[in-house]
């Protein structure tokens, strides 16, 4: 019954979305308040009926009932409590029910919180996110429906993939989702500017704290997908360059654009129409990812439910909301430019290369990631777009970013002195060159590249810890009173920034000198890697809930002296009929000893087994980085100039904010 | 000409729209890994034996002369997953009755010749591929790589990785499939 009174609300919902796209948009066009404010109601209902059609597909998941397809296919009574709330995302219906119920959330928390959004544009905004719900919540209704019931049940399920059964899968769909579905408001936000005709400082401060926060998750949930891959997928790598990587990481990129080029917007109020096509264009990588997720366009690690009838549906849906808005932009943007005047060396012109920077760096993984379709289409040829293309294509953009941003931040608005600023980073410049000539000195070869990426990226840690000091006076009495007084939002640029320069440095490190070794090992087997020797002990057979493991012991010593044991493992899941790797790491913020075995070579060669060990040093720095860019942004979301909920407790209400009706 | 710039995402957009359309149309499998060589007969080869292994080194007509269907292996002593298959490949000989040649692919011939006599020589001829030329000629993208050939001599089925596992079932299938 409850599945039933699921799919019920989904069809319910599906109505609210289409009530909400049009009477509110009619109501903004002939000025009626009442028709306009229905849409707050019409996007919590929305979201409610949503919110229950998603626990129930839960509640399916929670109590394994296997009159359900989508639970039968992956699902199993045997399986922790934690994983089977998980199944309910890890598949194509469940984390498509997922991708509305955030886009109804997003809607649901404009309606709820935007009090001090004009109505006009509120209404307008709630109409344009209905009509992706519309969208959405009509594909899944007609092509993937997740209550779909299977008679005779069978008795049990057939398990969620073992792979997809890992801490980190349970909660890096949803934080990405969050992130990628956020940007939607975003864009339903531009949209409703683009019909309204009128972009200017206030629309981009009701913008930016819905971008800061898509953003700040995207971060947290790219950063979780890759440590995934890295700990559990026993890749030993954290980042491939696979094209479902990609269209998660490019709305990242861009949107990063956008979270930069709204703050001109809204504290010069120019680069108006770049704005807005940054909205779009995020929101639209948005959408090319779900649709090369589940079409089978490109191939990929990350399969997914590979059906060419849904990907149809899908670009049907791209064209109309992709196409739409930007036949919309064409049309209405050229009338709206102007705005204020900048010298080329000021905060505009700084933020002006990063937007440029960053848009080229999109521009360029996009082409890598579509060209084997490209060239399969106009010559036939398949290939694979690998990392040597996006490492050649997308670092030089990186590193004179990177560059700018140590600098950017100590410019003014308008009109800046560079020769000033220049001579306060002296400091920051000859750490670089010292910490890149160390490097140089340090590591044996590697690329010219990765060595010059080091000195960049201590550049950027000591020059944004400079601006940081100076902006606070730190060495000066009343620095913690300063501090405090501070926009949170500064704080959490710095804070950001510092994590682009950590993760830059993981990121080189543990790409441009990582040691690799595989072996074929039987207990007995020694093997050396960056100066720790490693001994193959033994290997033992050990049973977990719903899982057989083959686990290994590794001796690891250096010069003669114990370092730590290993136990990396192999798990063989019966009943899904597949086998994970369980890799064992000594994490040091020097570098993680990483080890993983495989599946015993063939029968010829019994009780050999592969062994891969690897040093990937720094590599710690990726995922404190990564923290430090996600904490920067959670600070700078709880700022009081950006809180988007809170009643204001100041008396003096922010500028624009009064409805400009 | 401004109305032009704006107007661009679009067009970029139609244009990527346009690809994904053609992608979608048709069953085109993404995944697959198709050979040039399929159904063309084996590319000109004339390789040399192993030095210090005493099976015969082959040229492509020596192949067309002989009897049923072959498999063309390409193998490396520096290569696990070939260490992996191998045991697989000598079974599938022994009992299917199938001619196994190998092409030994920028190895050292010491090394080979050790591998082979730790793991046991199936073939009936091997070719020294020291310069990777043949690889060249092959098209391989990496090692191990096996290609099914049949009794005219012609290329019927490429595999790419090794025929363990899953892989196996699959190899077995694309082997039915040659030999109706």
């Amino acid at each position: 019954m409850i599945p039933e009174l699921g799919q019920f609300a989904l069809s319910l919902a599906l109505i609210a979305a289409l009530v909400q796209s049009v009477l509110p948009m009619l109501g903004a066009a002939r000025g009626n308040a009442l028709w306009m404010r229905s849409g707050q109601a019409s996007a919590l209902a929305q979201f409610v009926l949503i919110a229950f059609a998603f626990g129930a597909l839960m509640r399916s998941y929670i109590v394994s009932d296997f009159t359900v397809v989508n639970v039968v296919d992956n699902s199993h009574s045997l399986k922790p409590m934690l994983y089977k709330v998980a199944g309910t995302w890890g598949n194509h219906e469940g984390s498509l029910l997922l991708w509305v119920f955030i886009l109804a959330a997003f809607g649901a928390a404009v309606a709820f919180f935007g009090r001090n959004i004009p109505e006009a544009l509120k209404a307008r905004t709630l109409s344009v996110q209905a009509w992706i719900s519309v969208g959405f919540v009509s594909f899944m209704l007609f092509t993937s429906n997740p209550f779909t019931r299977i008679v005779p049940p069978p008795l049990d399920g057939n398990d969620l993939n073992p792979l997809l059964q890992d801490v980190g899968l349970a909660i890096h769909p949803p934080l990405l989702y969050v992130g990628y579905v956020g940007f939607s408001i975003v864009f339903s936000f531009a949209v409703a500017a683009l019909i309204e005709g009128r972009v200017d400082p206030a629309w981009a401060r009701w913008v930016r704290p819905w971008t800061l926060a898509a953003w700040t998750s995207l971060s947290a949930g790219l950063g979780l997908g890759s440590w995934w891959a890295y700990y559990e997928l026993g890749w030993g790598g954290w980042w491939f360059w696979d094209p479902v990587e990609n269209v998660a990481f490019m709305p990242w990129l861009l949107g990063t654009a956008l979270l930069h080029s709204a703050i001109v917007t809204e504290k010069r109020d120019t680069f108006k129409s770049w704005t807005i096509l940054l909205a779009i264009l995020t929101f639209s990588l948005s959408l090319l990812g779900t649709f090369i997720v589940r079409s089978g366009l490109l191939t990929s690690v990350h399969a997914f439910a590979v059906d060419p009838e849904r990907g149809v549906y899908i670009l049907g849906l791209l064209f109309l909301s992709i196409g739409g808005s930007l036949a919309l932009f064409a049309w209405r943007a050229p009338a709206m430019e102007g705005g204020g005047l900048f010298a080329p060396i000021s905060r505009e012109a700084g933020l002006l290369i990063n937007n440029l920077l960053l848009a080229t760096a999109t521009a360029t993984v996009l082409f890598g990631t579509l060209y084997p379709l490209f060239l399969e289409a106009i010559t036939g040829d398949k290939i694979s777009v690998g990392p040597p293309f996006f490492n050649a294509g997308f670092i030089p953009i990186m590193l004179p970013l990177m560059v700018v941003m140590g600098v950017g931040p100590f410019l003014s608005w308008k009109r800046a002195d560079l020769a000033g600023v220049l001579s306060r980073l002296k400091l920051a410049l000859a750490l670089a060159v010292i910490a890149s000539l160390v490097t140089w000195y340090v590591t044996t070869g590697g690329p010219v590249l990765a060595v010059i990426a080091m000195g960049v990226a201590v550049w950027l840690l000591v020059a944004t810890s400079q601006e940081w000091i100076k902006r606070v006076k730190l060495f000066q009495p009343g620095a913690v009173a300063r501090i405090r007084r501070q926009p949170r939002a500064s704080h959490g640029m710095t804070l950001a920034h510092l994590g682009v320069a950590l993760l830059a440095m993981g990121a080189t490190a543990s790409s441009a000198w990582k040691e690799d070794i595989v072996v074929f090992a039987s207990p007995g087997t020694q093997l050396e890697v960056a100066g720790f020797e490693l001994t193959f002990e033994s290997i033992e057979r050990q049973q977990g809930p719903n899982y057989i493991a083959q686990v290994a012991t590794l001796n690891v010593t250096r010069d003669g002296k114990f370092v730590t044991k290993l136990y990396p493992e192999r798990r063989d899941y019966p009943v899904a009929g597949s086998s994970t790797t369980e890799s064992s790491i000594r994490q040091t913020l020097a570098g993680d000893l990483y080890a993983s075995i495989a599946e015993p070579a063939a029968e010829g060669a019994k009780g050999k087994w592969t062994l891969r060990v690897l040093y990937e040093p720094l590599v710690n720095f990726l995922w404190i980085g990564t923290t430090l860019l996600v904490f920067g942004g959670s600070l700078s979301l709880s700022d009081r100039r950006l809180r988007v909920g809170a009643p204001r407790k100041s008396k003096a209400a922010p500028v624009g904010a009064t409805p400009a009706e | 000409m401004k109305r032009l710039l704006f107007a661009l995402p679009l067009l970029l957009a139609l244009i990527i729209g346009g690809f994904a359309i053609w992608g979608l149309s048709g069953g085109r499998d993404p995944s697959a890994l198709p050979s040039v060589l399929i159904s063309q007969p084996v590319p000109q080869l004339d390789l040399g034996p192993v030095e210090g292994v005493a099976t015969p080194g082959f040229t492509t007509d020596d192949l067309v002369e002989m009897d049923g269907i072959k498999l063309l292996n390409v193998f490396a002593s520096w290569c696990g997953p070939c260490r992996a298959e191998h045991p697989n490949l000598t079974r599938l000989g022994a009992e299917e009755g199938l001619t196994l040649i190998g092409v030994n692919y920028k190895d050292k011939p010491e090394a080979a010749a050790k591998w082979l006599d730790e793991l046991g020589n199936p073939y009936a001829a091997i070719g020294s591929d020291f310069s990777g030329r043949a690889g060249i000629d092959l098209g391989i993208s990496g090692v191990p790589e096996t290609f099914i050939i049949d009794a005219e001599g012609v290329i019927r089925h490429r595999f790419a990785g090794p025929v363990v596992g899953d892989g196996l079932r699959r190899f077995m299938e694309a082997l039915d499939e040659v030999r109706q």
